[in-house]
């Protein structure tokens, strides 16, 4: 028996490989044209009027744009350190420790990922709309639609993301180094303080990078919950759109696709240290 | 009477219906080399973790050296673990996996160093303390885990299954170098192990375990040669347990009618089983020996060749027995199908509950 897969022959091998391309053309294309049309000069998107900077100037000179892509930082920065937070200690719970209610709490942790986000944003809305009132009344705080909802939405389907991250993190790591640990003097704290973070940071990074990118990509559910003065970029765009579709979108997109690239690239960075950790 | 090192009272352990260390009382002495041994799952891992405070008894009062430990945190027991498959920790350096315990307990930076490259030299790795613990070998590994452990100048050395991850040469180099460890500082050494020829060559005493029951404790010789019953026996060493009724003090009838001598403190018609180590039984043809006693008949049924020794398998009226002959020059053939007799001295077997 040969070790290696069967080497596919002639035409069907052709075949796999316009396949491969296909898909290649299918996922990248649509993201070059945007890239390269973000120069164009034309007035019309999907015209090439030579090459031009204007769109990024002119995403820079708007007020409106600069106003809602610093809302979208705030948001998605606040957002993702409390729900970095949040989502690694139900991590630690739910693979260190049982409890009553241990599978009932790891299936709710999962429904923000499964729930449609059309639905979540109904349901947060709702929430907002009855439970604001109530919440400023007995605690004194003055949440209102706007930064408060949009951030504490954020947190609400974050949360999930970033522990089924650091869980995976969690699982792979030997709960004897906490052990150890304490064998050798450590308190509890202690034993997470100089064991456990290092062994997990990489989750926690990737999770929180992750966090991030879903904070500030997300239109549906922010657009439900956001109030007078807090548009966020995602949701500026998509405003844009319905008043025409100018190539200063094509710039804003480009902008934000480096952003999230970024974060994407970031996060595959803290995946590769922990493997690099591990060996 | 000086104080125990480590003393168990009624120590049980619960796992919600499971029972996982029943009643049991041990007591280790100062300095002792001590092994505790049993089949997996017999309860000797956990009863290592409750000295070590990882897990805390259901029942039962624990001390060391005097001091009721039963449920105080491992951090507050002058006890050190060196762990299965060693827990180093995998992002720091050896000289800061050295280090931790000493870090700690809030030793000075400096002093903390010093004394973990001292320890570091002492097992043999100096020069390495900058690897991370992931690069070295499964033997450098246990080194660390040794000299992290040690470090803190422990009362009790607790190890669990030491030296399972290595390969034999290595194990038997390690097992060398525990014991020179272990007499440099004259602390005792409490180690689990499933091995029964390791608990034989490297301890003072073995506790035998088997499904959280305590079986016997002695040293290396009282448990080979007076097993307190069926399953000592037959986990320490090799052996063949052939059942039969005690007749008097002096002598036992075996499940065939044989009658042997054997002397007992079993009342008269108590089942029990003869224990009869392969290498204490030799063959010779049949009719060649007088029936002394200390001897039965059976027929050849196979033989298996070790090199240093032959094993013959031979069939008696009611089982199989397996009786080792050094492979002595000139030493007899006996062919499959050969009626002979095994004998044996006076003395040589012994008397089991078989139970």
């Amino acid at each position: 028996m040969s070790s290696t897969a069967v080497e596919p022959r002639g035409w069907f091998k052709a075949l796999l490989h316009v396949n491969g391309w296909l898909v290649y053309i299918f996922f990248y294309a649509p993201i070059i044209l945007l890239v390269v049309f973000s120069f164009s000069a034309s007035r019309n998107v999907g015209v090439w009027g030579g090459f031009t900077f204007e769109w990024y100037g002119e995403f820079w000179d708007s007020q409106a744009t600069r106003d809602s892509l610093w809302n979208s930082v705030q948001i998605a920065v606040l957002s993702t350190l409390i729900s970095v937070v949040l989502g690694t200690m139900a991590a630690l719970a739910l693979e260190r420790f049982t409890f009553r209610g241990h599978r009932v709490f790891d299936a709710l942790l999962y429904l923000p990922i499964i729930i449609p986000d059309v639905t979540m944003a109904v349901m947060l809305l709702l929430f907002f709309a009855q439970f604001f009132d109530v919440i400023n009344a007995v605690f004194g705080t003055d949440l209102r639609k706007g930064f408060s909802s949009i951030v504490l939405s954020h947190i609400a389907f974050n949360i999930s993301f970033v522990s089924v991250v650091v869980r995976a993190r969690i699982a792979g790591m030997e709960s004897r180094l906490e052990e150890a640990a304490m064998d050798l003097y450590a308190t509890r704290w202690q034993a997470f303080r100089y064991v456990t973070v290092p062994q997990i940071l990489p989750g926690i990074l990737g999770g929180g990078l992750l966090a991030m990118t879903l904070s500030l990509d997300d239109v549906v559910i922010t657009q439900f919950v956001t109030g007078p003065g807090w548009t966020t970029l995602p949701v500026y765009v998509f405003g844009l759109i319905r008043k025409g579709v100018t190539p200063l979108i094509n710039a804003v997109s480009v902008v934000m696709l480096l952003g999230s690239v970024t974060l994407v690239a970031l996060s595959i960075l803290a995946d590769r240290a922990r493997s690099v950790g591990d060996t | 009477m000086t104080t125990p090192a480590v003393e168990l009272k009624g120590i049980t352990k619960r796992f919600g219906a499971v029972v996982a260390v029943d009643s049991i009382d041990l007591e280790i002495a100062d300095g002792e080399f001590f092994a505790m041994l049993g089949p997996s799952g017999c309860g000797k891992t956990t009863t290592l973790r409750m000295v070590a405070g990882l897990d805390f008894p259901t029942e039962g009062s624990l001390k060391i050296f005097g001091d009721e430990v039963g449920t105080l945190p491992p951090n507050k027991r002058p006890v050190n673990t060196v762990f299965q498959n060693y827990a180093l920790f995998p992002h720091m350096t050896v000289l800061q996996n050295v280090a931790f315990g000493l870090k700690m307990q809030g030793v000075d930076k400096s002093a903390a160093a010093s004394q973990a490259r001292e320890m570091i030299e002492l097992v043999q790795l100096g020069g390495l303390e900058d690897r991370k613990s992931s690069q070295m070998s499964g033997g450098q590994q246990q080194r660390v885990a040794l000299a992290r452990a040690l470090v803190n100048h422990p009362k009790v050395l607790l190890l669990d299954e030491p030296l399972g991850a290595l390969d034999l040469k290595l194990r038997q180099e390690m097992q060398g170098e525990l014991k020179r460890l272990q007499r440099e500082l004259g602390i005792s050494f409490v180690f689990v192990t499933h091995d029964q020829e390791e608990a034989l060559t490297m301890s003072d005493r073995i506790a035998v375990m088997h499904e959280g029951q305590l079986l016997q404790v002695g040293s290396p010789e009282e448990i080979y040669e007076h097993p307190v019953n069926r399953f000592v026996a037959d986990f320490i060493g090799q052996t063949n347990l052939l059942e039969g009724t005690i007749e008097d003090s002096a002598t036992v009838c075996l499940a065939n009618g044989v009658r042997v001598k054997a002397t007992s403190s079993y009342s008269t018609g108590a089942k029990v089983a003869l224990s009869l180590r392969p290498e204490r039984a030799h063959l010779s043809m049949r009719g060649d020996g007088a029936s002394d006693g200390s001897s039965i008949d059976g027929v050849i049924e196979r033989m298996t060749y070790l090199g240093n020794a032959r094993v013959y398998s031979v069939r008696l009226d009611w089982m199989e027995v397996e009786v080792r002959e050094e492979n002595r020059p000139g030493a007899a053939l006996y062919e499959p199908g050969t009626e002979i007799s095994i004998h044996w001295d006076p003395g040589a077997v012994w008397v089991v509950a078989d139970s």
